[in-house]
């Protein structure tokens, strides 16, 4: 009756979820978990995968990922980002919707999607708030919505007329979706490569002020009271955006909030030799910002850790950080990011830092078989972390299509060791198995 | 500044990087160069065989002629190549350019472009010495080095004595007011730098909309918006270009305005006291921010600041190339501290 | 010979340290003395000549020797200077960076210059220096008067007028000045 391939033994870890953490093996069988506890025998031709010294967790979920398929395959496809993702631990992401051309019909969805069935983990996608992003007419939401789509934006920007997002909340609201907004008021970051403030002033670099980010959470935040949406927030990067939404929670709004890796450990004083790799939209800013957000994980207020995974061809950075595309990548390097900044930054315990990485944001995404928690039953989708493993970043071995990181050649402390999407071995030790 | 070293041989990037001793080297070589100027034959070979080429991403007439009469006086060979609008629009990189450029063999590469930090750029991609001429809202060196060289000439000329006796000292405590925009300028961001490197005092002076978003770590004494009490407290009045061409425009209300507030009308020039010198980046405009009455007095030093171009980017051609391995030009080296 | 000379050329590539003192001050001043004598003799007075002193070490002397020829024949000798740095062969394999400003008086056409240096060593000053001179016009006839000729040449240049013939090792340093002149060695920093 068994398969005896399909079986697989994490043997020696700490099982990691948001019940806690526990001394226990794993055993998985076909796509799902089938015993969880101390002790268990490997059955008969069973693979043993040693976590010795391990968290295993659920697998983690990232709420923002370009994989820039279709239009843009030179930067990065369905199969190299899920590849990239499965090696950081990942075993769902949500492909964001601007691409070539962008999610914004039920044709363009069903192809990401199709291209997402042989991944290596769950491909989920969003759709485009309006047509073409060009931020006039309002997406087939509902057609969306009917294949699964659950999160819409037209990230990259935001949706700049205050009356096409309140008739995007108005509608959303009926099909149940949320609305995920790239806050950022076009005219005030218009030309803008970093963030607006002393370094930017030294520099002679145009600014992103705080403000064109800030000006939008404070209207979509009036827009979902008034409209009773639901609203998340992608990567924010101010100290005052968290204060918005750390208020409008209180206030019993349907909000969430995600933040970045890069946003929760760079400061704006790193674009000071000019180098592209740390461009991205929204720019890097102050150590105070750094530290709000540090603090919005601590406290609750941020929801999610979200990569903002964002691959370039080479020649979209081989150039003046004006000119070059915004973005960096983030997949494979997000989990070792996030402990550092939050576990040696704040203190965080590694199970509230892995709850931002998994099962808090597959709540947002509503992605019901991720982020556990690992029972008996469970959708095998888990990750096996070492969380003292130092490894340092070298591009030319990152599985993404790009090579655009600022961490290469640096040394991060926290790698993932095996990865489980449905129960399947994805990554063994460090190496993506197909 | 922190940030990651530019590598690949000895740059001009930033004027910040060069320091009051590396700024008094430029000074004093050009010194020598002054000197090669008033000659019958204003020409040496110290860079005979070596390839300097110019690369502009932005059109300027009179700062490629300056390089390259400079490179010419020093017996180098000339190149010139203009990137016409966006490389990247042509589907080539910059770094592409960059380095086909370089593949004919050269040995200093001067980088124009409207973009800041694209200097810095390129210094990590070429072995050859790069010499920063002017990017974007950032740096513009060599104009900061011609301005502080023509004050220590004409402060040294009043005083009676040649401008290597009087070395550095006249520019310890010189009150000097920058006048503009000195948000979007370059020629700002070099000069207030230099100058205070010097001991300069500086003031700038401004309405709020050209003035940067954050003066923090800025080595300025202070800011102002009456420029009628500024000019008689200063030695030097320096306006800077308002980049109409750019839009500045519409960081204000009219150009009417800003000469009413701003411009050095004769009026104004009146308030400045008696040896007080007037400079201008140029080109000039004219009836804006300086009065054509003001801009053709005698205190104004703006011919003299474009005749000294030339010998100070040879002095600067010439220590990146020339003064050879050793040399104590060090801080030269264009990185960041 | 890039590296030999980085190493001679004080104050960057380190420190003299001085051995023997080979002339007094008053040797130095009688060697002037005798080759100003020289000058007057060998081109029968004074006529179209103009000193000239190779920055740095040969200034001094130059200065010191147009006060000389003044005393002998009782008329003023231009006295220039000149910097050789953009001229030299060497410039980016060894430390070249102009010392002090040039100053020549007048067009040297048709002059009948003396360079006056203080040390020769390898001729490539001296060579820098021809070329240089060029520039300012086309003199009758150039002939060089050295405190020190040291040996060790590597163009085909000799000095008409020398004050001492001093043999020295190859990585000897001789520091020639109004004050004496003295054999060291140069030791790193």
């Amino acid at each position: 009756m068994t398969d005896a391939a399909s079986t697989v033994l994490l043997r020696g870890g700490t099982v990691v979820d948001e019940h806690g953490e526990r001394r226990a093996d794993v055993l998985v069988h076909g796509t799902a978990i089938a015993d969880v506890g101390s002790g268990l025998d490997a059955p008969a031709g069973s693979r043993v995968l040693d976590a010795g010294g391990c968290l295993v967790a659920p697998g983690l979920v990232d709420l923002h990922a370009h994989l820039r398929q279709p239009g843009a395959e030179e930067a990065e496809t369905v199969e190299t980002g899920s590849r990239a993702a499965a090696r950081g631990g990942y075993t769902a992401v949500l492909a964001m919707p601007n691409t070539d051309p962008p999610v914004d019909s039920a044709a363009v969805a069903s192809e990401v999607l199709a291209l997402g069935r042989g991944a290596l983990c769950r491909v989920a996608v969003a759709g485009a708030i309006t047509v073409g992003r060009a931020g006039e007419h309002l997406a087939p939401m509902a057609e969306l919505s009917a294949l699964g789509v659950r999160l819409f934006t037209d990230d990259g920007a935001g949706v700049q007329d205050p009356e096409v997002m309140r008739r995007a909340f108005e509608y959303a609201r009926g099909l149940g979706v949320t609305l995920a907004q790239h806050c950022e008021v076009s005219d005030l970051s218009a030309g803008g490569a970093m963030h607006e403030g002393a370094w930017s002033s030294r520099l002679g670099v145009p600014g992103v002020p705080a403000e064109a980010e800030e000006l939008m959470v404070a209207r979509d935040i009036a827009l979902a009271r008034m409209t009773g949406g639901r609203a998340h927030f992608l990567h924010l990067s101010t100290a005052r955006s968290l204060d918005m939404v750390a208020a409008a929670k209180s206030e019993g709004l349907a909000v969430t909030a995600e933040v970045t890796p890069h946003h929760l450990s760079l400061t704006d004083a790193e674009l000071a030799g000019y180098d592209p790799l740390y461009k991205v939209s929204p720019p890097l800013r102050s150590p105070e910002d750094v530290s709000a957000l540090r603090q919005g994980c601590v406290t609750g207020v941020v929801d999610a850790i979200a990569t903002d995974h964002a691959p370039h061809p080479p020649e979209a950075k081989e150039t003046t950080l004006q000119e070059a595309a915004p973005g960096m990548l983030g997949l494979e390097t997000s989990l070792a990011v996030s402990l550092g900044a939050l576990t040696d930054g704040t203190g965080m315990a590694l199970v509230d830092v892995v709850g931002l990485l998994s099962w808090r944001p597959a709540r947002v995404a509503g992605l019901h078989d991720q982020g556990g928690p690992l029972a008996a039953g469970a959708a095998a989708n888990i990750c096996v972390i070492d969380p003292g493993e130092r490894w340092e970043v070298t591009p030319a071995r990152l599985a993404s299509r790009s090579r655009n990181t600022p961490w290469a050649g640096k040394t991060l402390t926290g790698k993932v060791r095996h990865t489980l999407f449905r129960g399947e071995a994805v990554v063994v030790d460090g190496e993506a198995q197909r | 500044m922190s940030g990651a070293p530019a590598d690949g041989g000895r740059h001009l990037l930033s004027v910040s990087d060069l320091g009051s001793e590396g700024i008094e080297e430029v000074l004093r070589v050009a010194d020598a160069f002054v000197e090669v100027a008033r000659r019958p034959i204003p020409k040496v070979p110290a860079l005979r065989g070596r390839t300097v080429v110019t690369l502009f991403a932005e059109e300027s007439t009179r700062t490629r002629l300056s390089f390259e009469t400079a490179a010419r006086r020093l017996s180098a060979d000339v190149m010139s190549f203009s990137m016409a609008g966006s490389s990247a629009k042509k589907g080539e990189s910059l770094r592409d350019t960059v380095e086909t450029v370089t593949a004919m063999g050269v040995d200093a590469l001067v980088v124009r472009h409207p973009c800041a930090g694209a200097a810095h750029q390129v210094a990590r991609w070429v072995d050859a010495a790069v010499v920063n001429a002017g990017d974007g809202w950032h740096e513009h060196p060599t104009q900061a080095l011609l301005d502080c060289y023509t004050i220590r000439q004409v402060l040294a000329e009043r005083a009676g004595r040649d401008p290597a006796s009087v070395g550095m000292e006249c520019f310890d405590g010189l009150r000097v007011a920058i006048v503009g925009d000195i948000r979007h300028s370059r020629v700002a961001r070099s000069g207030i730098w230099a100058l205070a490197a010097l001991g300069a005092r500086v003031t700038l002076v401004a309405p709020g909309s050209l003035l940067p978003t954050s003066l923090q770590g800025w080595p300025v004494e202070r800011t102002a918006s009456d420029l009628d009490t500024v000019l008689p407290e200063v030695d030097v009045c320096y306006l800077l270009r308002l980049q109409l061409e750019r839009g500045v425009g519409a960081h204000l209300p009219s150009l009417r305005e800003y000469t009413a507030g701003y411009g050095l009308t004769a009026r104004r020039a009146g308030l400045l006291a008696e040896d007080a010198l007037v400079m201008h980046p140029g080109p000039m405009n004219r009836g804006v921010e300086i009065a054509d009455e003001v801009a053709d007095l005698p205190r104004s030093v703006v011919l003299r600041q474009v005749a000294n171009g030339v010998a100070v980017r040879m002095a600067v051609l010439f220590l990146l190339l020339g003064a050879g391995v050793g040399a104590d030009v060090g801080a030269l080296v264009g990185e960041g501290e | 010979m890039a590296e030999r000379e980085r190493r001679l050329t004080p104050p960057r590539g380190g420190v003299f340290v001085p051995r023997v003192q080979v002339l007094s001050a008053e040797d130095v001043q009688r060697a002037l003395v005798r080759i100003a004598h020289e000058i007057v003799e060998r081109n029968r007075g004074l006529e179209d000549l103009v000193l000239i002193g190779l920055q740095t070490g040969g200034v001094p002397l130059a200065q010191r020797m147009g006060r000389s020829l003044e005393e002998i024949e009782g008329t003023t000798v231009p006295v220039g200077m000149l910097d050789v740095a953009f001229y030299r062969d060497d410039i980016g394999i060894r430390p070249v960076l102009p010392e002090a400003v040039t100053d020549i008086p007048g067009d040297l056409a048709g002059a009948l210059v003396v360079l006056v240096d203080d040390v020769l060593f390898t001729g490539r000053t001296v060579r820098a220096a021809l070329n240089a001179l060029a520039d300012y016009g086309r003199a009758r006839a150039v002939q060089l008067a050295v405190m020190v000729d040291r040996g060790h040449r590597e163009l085909p240049i000799r000095p008409d007028y020398v004050g001492k013939n001093m043999p020295t090792r190859i990585d000897e340093q001789v520091d020639v000045s109004l004050d004496g002149v003295v054999l060291g060695d140069v030791v790193p920093r």
